[in-house]
């Protein structure tokens, strides 16, 4: 019977059915930060229980450390308490970690790809809603709370159901300006916050082939932002290119062998996917977030819609309320909203192209009067590498604050926090109320678009700028 | 035989697409603890900028004091995985939840934690938050017989997954489970290790 690649690869890592709906599934990889790891570690303390597969298990810190120091003390004593949990959990129960001082330290998301711990075919978890990231490589990748990661110290298996598939199929190419951000955040206002729940969704067609590993990692990022527990991409030329030589990744006695076996990871042409959506990639401006949830998106040069244009009455109710948090009005140009602060950041948008393209949008400009730019790159290889190519320098020249690794203002869990009242064009992948900290209002943007605001002190529509004035380039 | 798994004063949350940000805001997130959590939940809303309660919010009405089943709209729980917003619910005394649908991780790590999440139909919600709307509301939840009894001979059934009822009812130790499947794991990891030997 035909096959999707999601169905290929959940029925490759099924060890015992446990009943008539559920099975038991091993995973290949399980990640581990500060924040949601502690109280699992507690919780096998108590039963007795050990850490089953150590050598599949990585850890890392990222979500609350300093972006300023590389020290456990520079962010507050709580957050210390927690990294020094991680240290110590980590050491009792031999779990590799990539800590402060480790030249590889980064986000989750994006250090296991580029050590190579993310391959295709794996299943990969992670106490963190975007570990969708690891999709990109075709596997299949999906947070997980708490409990479930001590599920999976204990046992390296987890017991899951089926989901349903979703075909999200992304036609022609892209235009000059409009990056993977841009594609998943036009999906996700087509679907909605909700309309991938249950859903495991497959992004293909020529504009998906056309991406970056690094795009396609952005891409699989926010599919859980409209709700799906997964998104992946079926890996190819590009897929293995990127992996091979990096330290993790199967070496070279083995390297043939996993490249024939990742080329049989695709859905087969007659699977039959439970929903099917299209997309023409030429039909996708730069897109900015409006409201407080990412399906509150619209292109840059369309008005702030009105809560009477949505037909679903809670929908329009909840456009009012956002209008209200976000200090918008309907009809309002984006292209009008000032902005007081620029993060260039999170497992969505920190990687070394990200960072390429912000700096080819500010070499030579500075940072408007009165706004607050932060660039804050994805980990410690981004970094250097950043720094080698002189982008950092481009960054420091125009006025932007060049930072550590880590999470960040995307949620603000350290210092890094937008004020009350304050509106930041960010290139996360969250702009729910006080995400970025209590009363800040976040516009979700890409790199570029970031890059733009930072240097206008308003959103601008890169590509109407480019077509017209010749001046993005 | 009908068998209570939980009865109460429900307070209702009439709000699509609540996020786990605003279930527990990520400056709670830091502890190490499991407990400590019910001061937090929902602390942007129900707490103004001076750390005073928000009267305004619908948890801080006295009518709702003491409630322990939470009545809300779609996409409940989305965003962070955080374990901390099932904690901050269960932990300030919400022990159900009845929405027209969850997020998925959510979704699971509340059943974790043993709470029982409800999803209903869009008409069969509007017709609990009409009820709301008349007067307070004291409910049982009848698990076995999957129903909602409001009282006066009403009542509103409800799906769940055979297994999720059965796991919920018998409190089953989730990690105990799959242990029995111990011989399993040992033969899946040797047929892995020799089929793609690149895995570690």
């Amino acid at each position: 019977m035909a096959k999707t690649l999601y169905q290929k690869i959940y029925q490759s890592h099924v060890v015992a059915p446990v009943n008539g709906s559920t099975d038991l599934l091993f995973v290949d990889r399980h990640l581990i930060h500060e924040v949601t790891s502690p109280q699992a570690f507690a919780g096998l303390r108590q039963a007795g229980r050990t850490v089953r597969r150590p050598d599949l298990t990585y850890a890392t810190m990222d979500h609350n450390v300093s972006t300023q120091l590389r020290s456990i003390d520079a962010a507050g004593e709580t957050s210390r308490k927690q990294l020094e949990a991680l240290a110590t959990n980590c050491k009792e129960f031999n779990v590799p970690l990539l800590d402060l001082m480790h030249p590889d330290q980064g986000i989750v998301h994006v250090i296991g790809p580029e050590l190579g711990l993310t391959q295709p075919g794996m299943i990969i978890v992670c106490g963190d809603s975007h570990t969708s990231t690891h999709g990109a490589f075709g596997a299949i990748a999906f947070g997980i709370g708490t409990s479930e990661v001590e599920h999976v110290l204990a046992t390296q298996t987890l017991q899951q159901q089926v989901a349903k598939t979703l075909k999200v199929e992304v036609t022609g190419s892209l235009s000059p300006f409009v990056t993977p951000k841009d594609v998943i955040m036009a999906v996700i206002g087509q679907l909605g916050t909700a309309g991938g729940n249950g859903y495991v969704a497959e992004f293909c067609g020529s504009a998906i082939r056309g991406m970056s590993m690094e795009g396609r990692m952005t891409l699989c990022n926010m599919s859980i932002e409209m709700g799906a527990k997964a998104g992946l991409i079926a890996p190819d030329e590009v897929t293995f290119a990127y992996l091979k030589g990096k330290p993790h990744a199967p070496q070279a006695e083995h390297w043939d062998a996993a490249v024939q076996y990742w080329q049989s990871l695709f859905s087969d042409v007659d699977a039959v996917f439970d929903k099917t959506v299209t997309i023409t990639a030429e039909s996708i401006r730069p897109q900015v977030t409006w409201g407080t949830n990412p399906e509150q998106v619209i292109a840059v040069d369309q008005p702030i819609p009105s809560p009477e244009s949505f037909s679903d009455l809670i929908k329009a109710d909840a456009a009012r309320r956002a209008l209200t948090y976000m200090g918008i009005e309907a009809g309002q140009k984006l292209t009008d909203l000032k902005v007081d602060v620029v993060f260039i950041g999170s497992c969505t948008n920190s990687r070394i192209e990200d960072l390429r393209q912000a700096a080819a949008i500010v070499q030579g400009k500075q940072v408007a009067s009165g706004v607050r730019a932060l660039i804050v790159p994805g980990s410690g290889q981004v970094k250097r590498q950043a720094e080698a190519e002189g982008l950092a320098d481009i960054f420091k020249a125009s006025g932007f604050e060049w930072r550590e690794p880590g999470c960040s203002m995307c949620l603000g869990m350290n210092d890094d926090r937008v004020e009350a009242g304050q509106r930041c064009a960010s290139t996360s992948n969250r702009n729910f109320e006080g995400r970025q900290g209590r009363g800040s209002r976040t516009h979700l943007v890409s790199p570029a678009m970031a890059a733009a605001a930072a240097i206008a002190g308003r959103f601008v529509d890169i590509s109407y700028v480019e077509r017209t004035e010749g001046t993005f380039q | 035989m009908s068998q209570i798994f939980a009865q109460g004063l429900v307070c209702p949350l009439d709000k699509n697409n609540v996020d786990t940000d605003q279930i527990i805001p990520k400056q709670f997130l830091t502890s190490v603890s499991r407990d400590g959590f019910a001061q937090a939940l929902f602390y942007d809303w129900r707490y103004l900028a001076n750390e005073q309660p928000n009267p305004d919010f619908v948890l801080n009405e006295p009518a709702y004091k003491g409630a322990s089943i939470l009545l809300t709209r779609a996409n409940f729980g989305c965003g962070s995985s955080r374990e901390h917003a099932p904690w901050a619910i269960q932990q300030y005394g919400f022990n159900v939840v009845i929405a027209e649908s969850f997020a998925d991780i959510f979704f699971n790590n509340s059943i974790n934690n043993g709470m029982l999440l409800i999803s209903l139909s869009a008409s069969n919600i509007e017709f609990l938050f009409s009820r709301c709307q008349q007067s307070t509301q004291e409910w049982k939840i009848d698990l076995a017989g999957q129903q909602i009894i409001l009282g006066n001979n009403a009542a509103v059934g409800f799906q769940i997954d055979p297994d999720i009822k059965q796991r919920l009812l018998s409190g089953l130790d989730f990690i105990g489970a799959s242990e029995q499947f111990e011989p399993h794991i040992s033969g899946y990891e040797k047929q892995r290790a020799t089929a793609q030997p690149w895995l570690g």
